[in-house]
C-alpha cells in the first residue's frame, strides 16, 4: 500500500472516481439550486432566504458553513503530525459558539435585516458606521475567501492528479465559477441547501472514518494514541502539548494570541452572522446555534480520532511527504482504510465543502456592498425596488472573479491555508466583536466610539500582521532552504507574533471605550431604547416572507 | 405587512416606556444574570485551559489513564462544559427569559405602552 501512495505521480487513489463523485455532487446541488431559485424575488429571499429555513437546518447550514476545508483537512493534519497542539485549535473553534450563542445569535436576529452594519449603525450616524462595517466585512470575507480559493488549488494537486500552476489555475476558476453561479441563481436559499447536504456528507464521512479507525483499536482511545505515538517523530509525544508551539517564550505566547484570535473572532464572522438572518425568529436562532454547536463539537471529536488515526496508520512522514502536506492527512487515512472509494467519496466531500463555503462567503460580501455601501452611502437609501439586488448579483460576479485572481496568486505563492484563516478570525475577533457587544450591551457607546473600535481593530490587526514574521524576516528553514514568510530576503519585521490577537482585540476594546468617553455627541437615548427592546423582545423584527 | 397588529409603527415614546417598565429592566436582569457570569466562566475556564497547555505542558502530559492524559482529559472537559452550557442556557431561556419577552412583544404589538411616559413604569394599558 505504501509504495503505491509513493508513486511518482504524486496522487493518491483513482481521479476519475474522484473527479465523478465530485460531479455528482455538483449536478444533484445545482438541480436544488434552480429548484430553490423560483422564490428568489425580493431583497429578503435573495440575502435571508425570506427567513424560512427552520433552526434545524439553519444549524446544518452552519456547520456546513463553518466546517472549511481548513477545519476538516487542517485540523485532522496537524493532530496527525503534531498531536496534541492540533486538538487546541478545534476546543478555541468551538468554545467560541458559546460567544455566539449567550450574547449575539438572538440579538442580532432580532434587530437586523441583512448585514451585520444594519446593527451597528442602528443606534449611530448612519454613513460612517456603514462603511466602516462594511470595509471589515469585505476585508474579513476575502481572506476567509482567498484561504479557501487556494486550498481548492491545493487540494487538486492531491486529489485529481493535476499538477502544474495552469491547470491548477483552471480549477481554481471551475471552482469560483460554480461559486458564482450557485448565489446568482440561488442566492441564500440555493446557498443555505448546497451548506446543508455538504455539511451531511461532511458528517457522515468523517463518522464512517472515526468507527473504522476506532475499531482497528478496539474502541479503545489509550491504544489508539499508542499507535500515533509509534510512528511519531523521534522525541515527540503525541498526546502532549509543545509539539507545535511549545519552542520559546515567543510561539508559546504566539499560542495564547491564536486562543484568543479563535474563541472571540466566531461570533464577529459576518457570514456566519449573516446565517442568523435566515430563520424567521430569534428562538430559531436559539436553536440553529444549539444544532451548530452539537454539530461542530461531535465532528471536532470525529476528528480527533481521524487525526490520532492518521498519525497512526499512515504516520507522520508519509502524510508531510505526500503533496499538500499537513492536508493530506484526512485523504490518506481514507485511502489506507477504504480504498479508492472512500477516498473518493472524501475527496468529493472535500471539494463540496470548499464550495459551499465560498458561495456563503460571497453572498455575505455582496450583501454587505450593496445594502450597506451602494445602497445606505452611495444612494442614501434612494434605490429602485429591485436595484439593491441587481447591484448585490454583480457584486457577487466581481467578488468571484477577484478571488478567483488572488486565490490564483496565493496558490502559488504558497501561502498556508490556516494561517488565513486564523487571519480572518483575527481581523473578526478585533474589528467587529468589541464593537457588536458595546452596541447590544453598553447604552454609552457613540459613533465616534464605534468608528475608533472597527478601524483601530482592523489597522491595527492588518497593520501588525505586515510587520510580523509572517510577511518577513523568518529565519530560514533549513530543509526546504526557504523562509516561510510571504517575502523572501528581506525583514522589515518588527512584530515578534504571528497573530496579532493579542495586541489588536484588547486595543479594540480600548479604543471603543476611549473614542466614547471623548465624544462630544451624546448617544442617541431614542434610538438606543428601541434597539435595546427590539433586540430583547423581538417586537418589530423581520418576519418571515410568505410565497 | 398585513398584520393588522403592525398597521401603525411604535413611536420612539412607546420603546422608551417599554425600556423603563419593570418587566423590561426584569427581562434584562434576567438574561444577564445568566449571560455575563456564564460568559466570565467559559472565558476563564479556556484561558486556563490555554495557558496550562502553553506554560505547564509536563503537568498536561501526566498520563491518568494509559496513554490519555490530563491535557486530553482536559481538553475533552471543554467539550463537555460547552455542550452543558448550551444546555443551561436554552432552559435558562425557555423558563425565565421567554416567557417576558413574549408577553411583551404582545403587549407592544397592542400598543399597551402607548399611554405611558418614560417615568411612568405601570405601562397602562388605553384603548
Amino acid at each position: 500500500m505504501a509504495d503505491v501512495l509513493a508513486a511518482d505521480s504524486g496522487t493518491i487513489g483513482e481521479p476519475a472516481v474522484n473527479i465523478s463523485i465530485f460531479g455528482v455532487f455538483v449536478l444533484i446541488t445545482l438541480f436544488i439550486t434552480f429548484r430553490a431559485s423560483r422564490n428568489n424575488k425580493s431583497a429578503a429571499d435573495y440575502y435571508a432566504a425570506g427567513r424560512n429555513i427552520s433552526g434545524t437546518q439553519n444549524g446544518l447550514a452552519i456547520a456546513g458553513d463553518y466546517l472549511s476545508a481548513a477545519s476538516f483537512l487542517g485540523i485532522a493534519g496537524a493532530i496527525a503530525v503534531f498531536g496534541y497542539d492540533g486538538f487546541l485549535y478545534s476546543i478555541g473553534f468551538l468554545v467560541a459558539w458559546l460567544v455566539a450563542l449567550l450574547l449575539v445569535a438572538e440579538l442580532m436576529r432580532n434587530t437586523a435585516r441583512f448585514t451585520m452594519a444594519d446593527v451597528l449603525a442602528f443606534r449611530m450616524r448612519q454613513r460612517p458606521v456603514r462603511m466602516a462595517a462594511a470595509i471589515s466585512t469585505l476585508t474579513v470575507s476575502l481572506f476567509y475567501l482567498l484561504a479557501q480559493m487556494s486550498g481548492a488549488g491545493g487540494l487538486v494537486t492531491l486529489l485529481l492528479g493535476v499538477s502544474g500552476e495552469a491547470a491548477q489555475a483552471v480549477v481554481v476558476t471551475i471552482v469560483g465559477a460554480l461559486m458564482i453561479f450557485y448565489v446568482l441563481v440561488g442566492g441564500m436559499r440555493g446557498t443555505t441547501y448546497v451548506q446543508i447536504i455538504k455539511a451531511s456528507l461532511l458528517i457522515i464521512g468523517a463518522f464512517v472514518m472515526t468507527v473504522w479507525v476506532l475499531g482497528k483499536y478496539g474502541f479503545n482511545l489509550s491504544a489508539l494514541i499508542g499507535g500515533a505515538q509509534e510512528l511519531a517523530v523521534e522525541g515527540r509525544d503525541v498526546a502532549a502539548p509543545g509539539a507545535q508551539y511549545g519552542a520559546t517564550g515567543t510561539s508559546k505566547l504566539d499560542f495564547v494570541s491564536l486562543g484568543l484570535a479563535l474563541v472571540l473572532g466566531t461570533a464577529g464572522l459576518p457570514h456566519v452572522l449573516m446565517r442568523f438572518y435566515t430563520v424567521p425568529t430569534a428562538k430559531d436562532a436559539r436553536r440553529s446555534v444549539v444544532w451548530a454547536i452539537w454539530l461542530i463539537g461531535i465532528f471536532y471529536l470525529f476528528s480527533l480520532v481521524i487525526g490520532y488515526g492518521a498519525g497512526a496508520l499512515v504516520g507522520p512522514e508519509r502524510i508531510l511527504g505526500a503533496p499538500g502536506a499537513v492536508n493530506a492527512a484526512a485523504p490518506l487515512l481514507a485511502f489506507e482504510l477504504g480504498g479508492t472509494v472512500l477516498l473518493g467519496i472524501i475527496a468529493g466531500v472535500a471539494f463540496a465543502t470548499i464550495l459551499a463555503v465560498v458561495a456563503g462567503l460571497t453572498i455575505t460580501a455582496s450583501a454587505s456592498f450593496a445594502h450597506d455601501v451602494y445602497a445606505s452611502v452611495i444612494k442614501r437609501g434612494n434605490v429602485p425596488p429591485n436595484g439593491e439586488v441587481r447591484v448585490a448579483r454583480i457584486t457577487a460576479v466581481v467578488i468571484g472573479a477577484i478571488s478567483i485572481g488572488l486565490g490564483i496568486l496565493a496558490l502559488q505563492a504558497g501561502i498556508n491555508i490556516a494561517f488565513l484563516v486564523a487571519l480572518a478570525f483575527a481581523v473578526a475577533a478585533s474589528a467587529n466583536l468589541p464593537t457588536i457587544l458595546y452596541t447590544l450591551f453598553w447604552k454609552n457607546f457613540t459613533t465616534q466610539g464605534a468608528l475608533w473600535s472597527i478601524y483601530g481593530g482592523l489597522i491595527a490587526c492588518v497593520g501588525l500582521i505586515i510587520f510580523s514574521p509572517v510577511v518577513s524576516g523568518a529565519p530560514v528553514v533549513e530543509a526546504t532552504g526557504k523562509s516561510p514568510s510571504l517575502i523572501q530576503d528581506v525583514d522589515f519585521s518588527w512584530f515578534p507574533l504571528n497573530n496579532p490577537g493579542l495586541v489588536s482585540i484588547p486595543l479594540s476594546f480600548f479604543l471603543g471605550w476611549l473614542g466614547s468617553k471623548l465624544s462630544k455627541e451624546r448617544p442617541d437615548e431614542l434610538k438606543s431604547a428601541e434597539l435595546e427592546v427590539r433586540a430583547f423582545t423581538g417586537i418589530g423584527a423581520e418576519k418571515a416572507v410568505q410565497h | 405587512m398585513t398584520d393588522p397588529n403592525e398597521r401603525r409603527l411604535l413611536t420612539p415614546e412607546e420603546y422608551l416606556a417599554a425600556q423603563n417598565s419593570p418587566e423590561f429592566q426584569d427581562l434584562k436582569k434576567k438574561f444577564r444574570a445568566f449571560a455575563f457570569p456564564m460568559t466570565f466562566a467559559f472565558f476563564a475556564w479556556y484561558l486556563l485551559y490555554v495557558l496550562l497547555s502553553t506554560y505547564a505542558p509536563d503537568f498536561m502530559a501526566t498520563d491518568v489513564l494509559g496513554n490519555v492524559n490530563i491535557g486530553l482529559l482536559l481538553g475533552l472537559g471543554q467539550f463537555v462544559s460547552t455542550f452543558v452550557i448550551t444546555h443551561l442556557y436554552v432552559n435558562h431561556a425557555n423558563k425565565r427569559t421567554d416567557p417576558i419577552a413574549d408577553e411583551m412583544r404582545e403587549r407592544l404589538e397592542h400598543h399597551d405602552y402607548a399611554g405611558s411616559r418614560g417615568t411612568d413604569t405601570q405601562g397602562v394599558t388605553r384603548g
